[in-house]
């Protein structure tokens, strides 16, 4: 589908990648300075790479051997820049037609952009840049769809306002996405291929529940945002209670809010240092949540920590506990144990449709 | 004040105001093809373009009306091959003082100009490029109507500038009443002959409200555009 094969250098910082992703969102994860903008302005042709093969489907964009660089205007490619960089001398309305109007309509529809077309971007929150920006990258029938850090700048609430409107746009269009984004719970959300950069080069990539599940991406992520994510299915409700029943291969979770409706797949993150690992089943503790599981790797980290992979029926889950639990605990691969879930350990921010 | 200018004046008068428009008319699109290269790209020779450019502004106007004269008069190269080539004469002639006038004004819109280019995010322009415009396209969407403020500071100060322009105009083209007798150089010979303070008035008056009127006139249409772009 997609095949990014990219080097280049620039004095200290050298970029050597080889991303073949298939369609659907593609993540590219990384600290700031891992190469992420000028990976996806190669991608765009805004920058020229020392070598290297861009295809997307059968369009070769660039190739150093065979001496093709499409220009910027000749390769579809719809970029949605973290500033928007919407027109300021235009309204939206001319803004979102600027570089053709496909499927206007439609995506006037699917963006909620309709009350927004007269005005002007200087009177736009920074939400409703975002989704023009999309909106108009969108309308010239790209090929591709780039989108860097589109949420960066926004706050926590903007940022949840736009969510399902991308959520919307990954399941309702077949075009490719590359997402950059430094932030765990975005990538989550949003992304089925998840490529993690690591000072120029591809630290570790496959599908984002099997990255973000792999005991190896804690040292990557930090710590604090490793965390696997999981597929789920609604299927009841606790409304004495106010939590939500959640199905999955491993097991039932309950968590707090009415999330989604019955029979609905939600994804959802469970952050590495909110789960906690017991021998025998737990009684009379708070925490609502008790899968049995089996340990597939521990992998010790730098710090006082241990990564442990878990397998709970078919999905991955992961915890990281302490070196001196780990060993108390005599933990060891194939040991069947108990994982503990706080309710409230998956924020709001780490659900998604 | 009508009373104190006589013919020669307003003929000096109109003939200011014919040579700064067609000065500004015509130097204002390569003021702006200039200032787009010094301001976006990186080239050989970039430094001693902006040094060129710049002489103008630098040099003593009679040396700018000098070096004027020498390649632009009827026995210089330039000057004699317009006049066998296309019939234009430029020397003494009035075509001749709005050459002088775009000459010295030049720097100035140039200047003016490029500030309005290098404000402008190039992240637009790679903005318009992912969205499938030609290099042209860009410009004319994007680029032009963000520095049109710019451009239009540029040909007031540059209006201005050929209005008041002496030195160079006097030494290329002279002071020929009605041919290439100018504002200033009216005033000048003028002051040469006793008795002649009223007209000298009359004119300094007609400058000073040909000036002030671009700059109001200037600053509220950049005043209407800024708001236009958005800033």
């Amino acid at each position: 589908m997609l095949r990014i094969c990219v080097q280049e250098n620039q004095g200290q910082f050298g970029l050597d990648v080889d991303i073949n992703a298939p369609a659907g969102v593609t993540a590219i994860f990384g600290r700031s300075g891992s190469g992420k903008t000028t990976l996806v302005n190669a991608i765009a042709g805004l920058s020229r790479p020392d070598a290297g093969k861009i295809v997307v489907g059968d369009a070769v964009l660039f190739d150093s051997a065979a001496r093709v660089n499409l220009p910027p205007p000749h390769r579809r490619v719809g970029y949605v820049f973290q500033d928007a960089r919407l027109f300021p001398h235009m309204s939206v309305r001319r803004n979102l037609t600027y570089g053709g109007d496909h499927d206007a309509a439609h995506v006037i529809e699917i963006l909620g952009l309709e009350p927004l077309l007269d005005r002007r971007p200087a009177g736009l929150s920074g939400g409703e840049r975002q989704r023009v920006a999309l909106g108009r990258a969108l309308m010239c029938d790209p090929q591709i769809l780039l989108m860097d850090e589109p949420l960066a700048a926004l706050d926590a609430p903007r940022k949840a306002e736009i969510l399902p409107y991308f959520e919307r746009l990954r399941d309702e269009t077949r075009v490719p996405i590359i997402y950059v984004s430094h932030d765990v719970s975005e990538v989550a959300r949003l992304a089925t291929t998840l490529v993690v950069l690591d000072e120029g080069k591809v630290a570790i990539s496959g599908p984002v529940g099997q990255v973000l599940s792999s005991p190896d991406v804690v040292p990557l992520l930090g710590t604090r945002t490793a965390g696997a994510v999981i597929v789920t299915r609604v299927a009841g409700r606790l409304l004495d209670d106010d939590l939500t029943e959640l199905q999955f291969s491993g097991g039932r979770l309950l968590m707090p809010g009415q999330l989604g409706e019955i029979g609905q797949l939600l994804r959802i993150r469970i952050p590495a240092q909110d789960v906690i690992l017991a021998r025998e089943a737990p009684t009379g503790m708070s925490a609502l949540n008790v899968l049995p599981v089996t340990i597939t790797e521990i992998r010790p980290g730098r710090g006082p920590g241990v990564a442990v992979g878990l397998r709970a029926g078919d999905d991955q889950l992961l915890a990281r506990v302490t070196r001196r639990s780990a060993g108390r605990m005599e933990l060891a691969v194939g040991q069947q144990i108990y994982a503990i879930i706080k309710a409230t350990a998956v924020g709001p921010e780490d659900i998604g449709g | 004040m009508m009373d104190l200018l006589g013919l020669s004046e307003w003929a000096a008068i109109m003939l200011s105001l014919r040579v700064a428009v067609v000065a500004v008319i015509c130097a204002l699109p390569l003021a702006i093809g200039v200032a787009y290269l010094l301001a976006r790209k990186r080239f050989f020779g970039r430094q001693l373009l902006n040094g060129i450019v710049h002489l103008p502004l630098v040099l003593p106007p009679v040396v700018t009306g000098y070096l004027l004269l020498v390649t632009f008069g009827k026995q210089g190269p330039i000057g004699s091959f317009l006049e066998q080539v296309f019939g234009i004469s430029l020397g003494f002639r009035w075509t001749g003082a709005a050459l002088a006038a775009a000459v010295m004004a030049f720097p100035l819109m140039v200047r003016a100009i490029r500030l309005g280019i290098e404000a402008v995010d190039p992240g637009l322009e790679d903005a318009a490029a992912t969205l499938g415009a030609s290099r042209t396209r860009v410009f004319m969407t994007v680029t032009l109507p963000l520095i049109l403020p710019s451009i239009l500071a540029g040909a007031v100060l540059g209006f201005a500038k050929a209005l008041g322009e002496f030195g160079a105009t006097i030494t290329f083209v002279a002071a020929i009443p009605g041919q290439t007798q100018t504002i200033p150089s009216a005033i000048y010979g003028l002051l040469q002959v006793p008795g002649s303070e009223p007209a000298v008035v009359g004119l300094v008056t007609v400058a000073i409200i040909l000036a002030m009127g671009a700059l109001l006139i200037s600053e509220w249409l950049s005043h209407r555009m800024a708001r236009r772009v958005g800033r």
